[in-house]
C-alpha cells in the first residue's frame, strides 16, 4: 500500500501523515491567503472580541451542560451530561464555525461566501451569518438532501441565500462539496469558501477545529463545576467530524478521558451501505487512506481509488471521508471510533425524546445510540459528556415516516 | 523524450503545438486507441489521456459526463495503461496521463510509475497535486523517466510559477483562467500577461489550456505559447457523435482546423470575440 512517505507530524496542516493540501493550483494562493488571514485573526483582539460577541449575542453561547437525570436513570449506567449545542441559534454547533469564517471573509474583503451542506445545518448557519454580516451567500446541496431536509432549504431561502441543487453523483454532501469547489475555483477572487467541517485542504481542518473548540472549553469548565472531576468518556457523532473534534480537543491532554466518535453504520457493513470510515474492526469495509477533496485521510473507496457511494439515514453523516485529525487520533488510539445502524439511531432519537423531552437531530442520535450500545462496558461511577450537536426539527419527516404509519 | 522532441520540432518550425485531451474509456476502452490514432494523424502534437475519476472537482460538466461514461464502461487506471500499451504498437505520439491523484496513490506510486513507463507513457499530470505534496511522486516518476507536468494558474505568484516550473519537466501547463475545464468563447484579457510572467521564470515549453476550443484562440496564442490544450471541445465531439468512427472523424476534423490555424494564423478579423 502506498502512503504519503514524506510527511512528518510537524508539517503545518499535517496530523501525522494525514491532512495536507491536495487542490488544483488555482486554489493554492487563496489557501495561503486564508491561512495568513486566519493566523492574523487569532492574534487580533478586535476580531476575537467580535467573534465572542457574536457567539454570545447572535448564537446564544455558552450552551448549557445539562445533567440528563431521567436518561441516566433509565439506562442504569454512567452519569450522563448533554452538551446542548442543539439550543444554539439555527439549531446546531455549525453556527460556531460559520460565525468565525464569516467574520474572516468580511475581514479579507470577500463580498461573497459559498458553502456546501448535507443535513442543511451548515447551510442554514452560513446563510444566517451571511445575512447578519451583509454578505452574498450561495449554498450547494445535493438534491437528495434537499428532499430529506426540506425545512432547512426553506430557512436558507428565507434569509436570502441562493440554494443550488446538485444533481451529480450520489446527490449528497460529497457532490455538494465538488460543486462548491468548482464555484470557488471560478470565483476565487471575490469569494470565500465557508467549508463546514474539519475537512478539505489546510488550513480548514485546523481552523474549523479551532472555531469549534469552544464546545470543549465550555464543557470542561462546566463539568468541573458540576462534578468536581473530569469526565471518563466523551461521545459525539462523526460525519466530517467538526462537533466531535470541537468537544474532544480541549480534553486531548487528559489521558484519563476516553473519546468515542460514532459513525453512520447505515444499513450494513458492505461498501455502499454505510458511511463508517474508522470501524473496520466491526467489519465495515472499504476504508483506506487516500486523497479526497483536498485532504489525505481515511476514505471509503473501491480498489481502483474511485470514491464509494455511502448510505446513512442521516444526511450530515453521509460522507465517504473523515477529517484528517480523526484519522490520526484513531491510528494513535487516542480516540475510538465505532458505527451504529440507521435503526439504532432512530431508536435512540425516540429514547432521548421520551426520557428528556429533547428531540435530537438524526446525526446526534447516532452518538446516543453509540452510548447505549456501550452500556455493558461502563463502570457505575463513569461520567459521560455527550455532545448533542443539533436539534431534530429538520428530521421530523423522517421520524414520522418511521413511527406514525 | 518523445515530449521533448515534439516541442523541439515545434520550436524549430515556429509553429504552435496542439495538445489534445480526451477521457480514456469514453465511450469504451476499445474506442480510445482509435481516437488517439485519429488525433495523431490529424496533427495533434501531444495527447493527454484523462483517467476518469468519480469526483472530478476541477472539471466542468463536459468532462464530468465523459468521466461518468468512462467509469460506466468499466475503465480503471490499469485499463488506461493497457490502452497506452495498445496505442504504442502503432504510434509514437507523445502521451501524457492526466489524472486525479487518488487513483495513482491507490495503485501505489512505484507500481504506477513502472507500469506507466513500460506501457509507453511519457508524462503524468495529477490535477490535484501541487509541488508541496509531490516530493516522493516526482522522485519516483523521474526514476522511471516519466515527465512530471504541473499546473500553473492565474492566481499563482511569480515565485510559485518558478517553483511549479522547477518541479515540471516536458512542459509547463498554464491554466488560462480561474475556472474549471470547459469550452469558452473568448480568451481572458490577462492571458498574455500571465504568459509573460511564466516565460520569465522558465525555459520549459508552455502549453495553455482551459477554455480553448476555436481556431481563433489558437491563432491568438501563436507566438505567445508553445502549445494550446484542447479538451472539452474534443470531448463534446465524442459525446455528440452517433458512432465511434463518426467520433474519430469529427475529432480529426477539429484538430485539422486547429492545426491549420496554428500553422498559418488567422487575420484578427476572424478571431472569435
Amino acid at each position: 500500500m502506498s502512503s504519503i512517505l514524506q510527511s512528518s507530524a510537524t508539517a503545518p496542516g499535517r496530523f501525522g501523515p494525514y491532512g495536507g493540501r491536495y487542490v488544483p493550483e488555482t486554489l493554492m494562493v487563496p489557501l495561503f491567503e486564508l491561512e495568513r488571514a486566519y493566523e492574523a485573526a487569532k492574534a487580533d483582539p478586535s476580531f476575537q472580541s467580535r467573534f465572542h460577541d457574536l457567539l454570545k449575542n447572535f448564537a446564544g453561547r455558552p450552551t448549557p451542560l445539562q445533567f440528563a437525570s431521567r436518561l441516566t436513570e433509565k439506562l442504569g449506567g454512567p452519569r450522563i451530561y448533554l452538551k446542548r449545542e442543539d439550543l444554539l441559534h439555527t439549531g446546531a454547533h455549525k453556527i460556531n464555525n460559520a460565525i468565525g469564517q464569516g467574520l474572516l471573509a468580511a475581514k479579507m474583503g470577500k463580498p461573497r461566501i459559498i458553502a456546501e451542506t448535507g443535513a442543511g445545518q451548515h447551510g442554514v448557519a452560513s446563510a444566517t451569518v451571511a445575512a447578519h454580516l451583509g454578505l452574498e451567500c450561495v449554498v450547494y446541496m445535493g438534491t437528495e438532501d434537499m428532499e430529506r431536509q426540506a425545512l432547512n432549504v426553506a430557512r436558507m431561502r428565507m434569509v436570502g441565500t441562493q440554494v443550488i441543487g446538485v444533481e451529480s453523483g450520489s446527490r449528497t454532501l460529497k457532490d455538494a462539496i465538488n460543486e462548491a469547489m468548482r464555484d470557488w475555483v471560478t470565483n476565487v477572487r471575490s469569494t470565500h469558501y465557508l467549508l463546514g467541517s474539519v475537512l478539505g485542504a489546510h488550513p480548514y481542518p485546523t481552523m474549523v477545529r479551532d472555531f469549534q473548540a469552544v464546545i470543549g472549553r465550555e464543557a470542561r469548565e462546566q463539568i468541573l463545576a458540576a462534578e468536581k472531576r473530569l469526565p471518563t468518556h466523551l461521545f459525539a457523532c462523526v460525519g466530517g467530524g467538526s462537533n466531535s473534534i470541537g468537544l474532544f480537543h480541549q480534553f486531548l491532554g487528559d489521558a484519563s478521558v476516553k473519546m468515542i466518535g460514532i459513525e453512520a453504520g447505515g444499513r450494513g457493513a458492505a461498501l455502499g451501505e454505510h458511511a463508517a470510515r474508522l470501524a473496520a474492526h466491526q467489519g465495515f469495509s472499504g476504508a483506506r487512506p487516500g486523497v479526497l477533496q483536498g485532504t489525505y485521510t481515511y476514505v471509503l473507496q473501491n480498489e481502483d481509488g474511485q470514491i464509494a457511494a455511502t448510505h446513512s439515514i442521516s444526511a450530515g453523516l453521509d460522507y465517504p471521508a473523515i477529517g484528517p485529525e480523526h484519522s490520526w487520533l484513531a491510528d494513535q488510539r487516542r480516540a475510538e471510533y465505532s458505527a451504529v445502524s440507521d435503526q439504532a439511531a432512530l431508536d435512540a432519537a425516540r429514547l432521548l425524546s421520551r426520557a428528556e423531552g429533547i428531540i435530537p437531530a438524526l446525526e446526534s442520535a447516532h452518538a446516543i445510540a453509540g452510548l447505549v450500545e456501550r452500556l455493558p462496558q461502563f463502570k457505575k461511577d463513569d461520567l459521560v459528556i455527550l455532545n448533542l450537536s443539533g436539534r431534530g426539527d429538520k428530521d421530523m419527516d423522517t421520524y414520522q415516516k418511521h413511527w406514525v404509519q | 523524450m518523445r515530449i521533448r522532441s515534439a516541442f523541439e520540432a515545434l520550436r524549430s518550425s515556429g509553429e504552435l503545438g496542439i495538445v489534445a485531451y480526451i477521457t480514456a474509456g469514453d465511450p469504451s476502452l476499445d474506442a480510445t486507441p482509435k481516437f488517439v490514432l485519429a488525433l495523431a494523424e490529424a496533427g495533434a502534437d501531444v495527447i493527454e489521456l484523462g483517467v476518469p475519476f468519480s469526483d472530478p472537482l476541477a472539471d466542468g460538466p463536459t468532462i464530468q459526463r465523459a468521466s461518468e461514461r468512462a467509469l460506466k464502461s468499466g475503465t480503471t487506471l490499469a485499463g488506461v495503461l493497457e490502452i497506452v500499451r495498445r496505442i504504442r504498437k502503432s504510434s509514437q505520439v507523445p502521451l501524457v496521463l492526466f489524472s486525479y491523484y487518488n487513483p495513482i496513490l491507490q495503485m501505489g506510486l512505484e507500481k504506477f510509475a513502472s507500469a506507466a513507463a513500460s506501457a509507453g507513457a511519457d508524462g503524468v499530470l495529477a490535477t490535484d497535486l501541487t509541488p508541496e505534496e509531490s516530493e516522493d511522486y516526482r522522485r519516483i516518476m523521474r526514476l522511471h523517466s516519466l515527465d512530471t507536468i504541473f499546473l500553473g494558474a492565474p492566481t499563482s505568484t511569480d515565485e510559485r510559477l518558478a517553483k511549479i516550473a522547477g518541479c515540471s519537466s516536458g512542459f509547463l501547463y498554464l491554466i488560462s483562467r480561474t475556472d474549471v475545464t470547459g469550452a469558452k468563447d473568448s480568451l481572458p484579457d490577462d492571458l498574455p500577461a500571465l504568459l509573460r510572467r511564466a516565460r520569465s521564470v522558465t525555459v520549459l515549453p508552455i502549453a495553455v489550456g482551459f477554455g480553448i476550443s476555436l481556431p481563433g484562440h489558437v491563432s491568438v496564442l501563436g507566438g505567445l505559447a508553445d502549445a494550446a490544450v484542447v479538451g472539452s471541445a474534443l470531448v463534446s465531439e465524442i459525446e455528440k457523435a452517433k458512432s465511434v468512427d463518426g467520433a474519430a472523424n469529427a475529432l480529426a476534423e477539429r484538430v485539422r482546423s486547429l492545426k491549420e490555424a496554428a500553422r498559418h494564423g488567422l487575420s484578427r478579423r476572424e478571431v472569435a470575440p
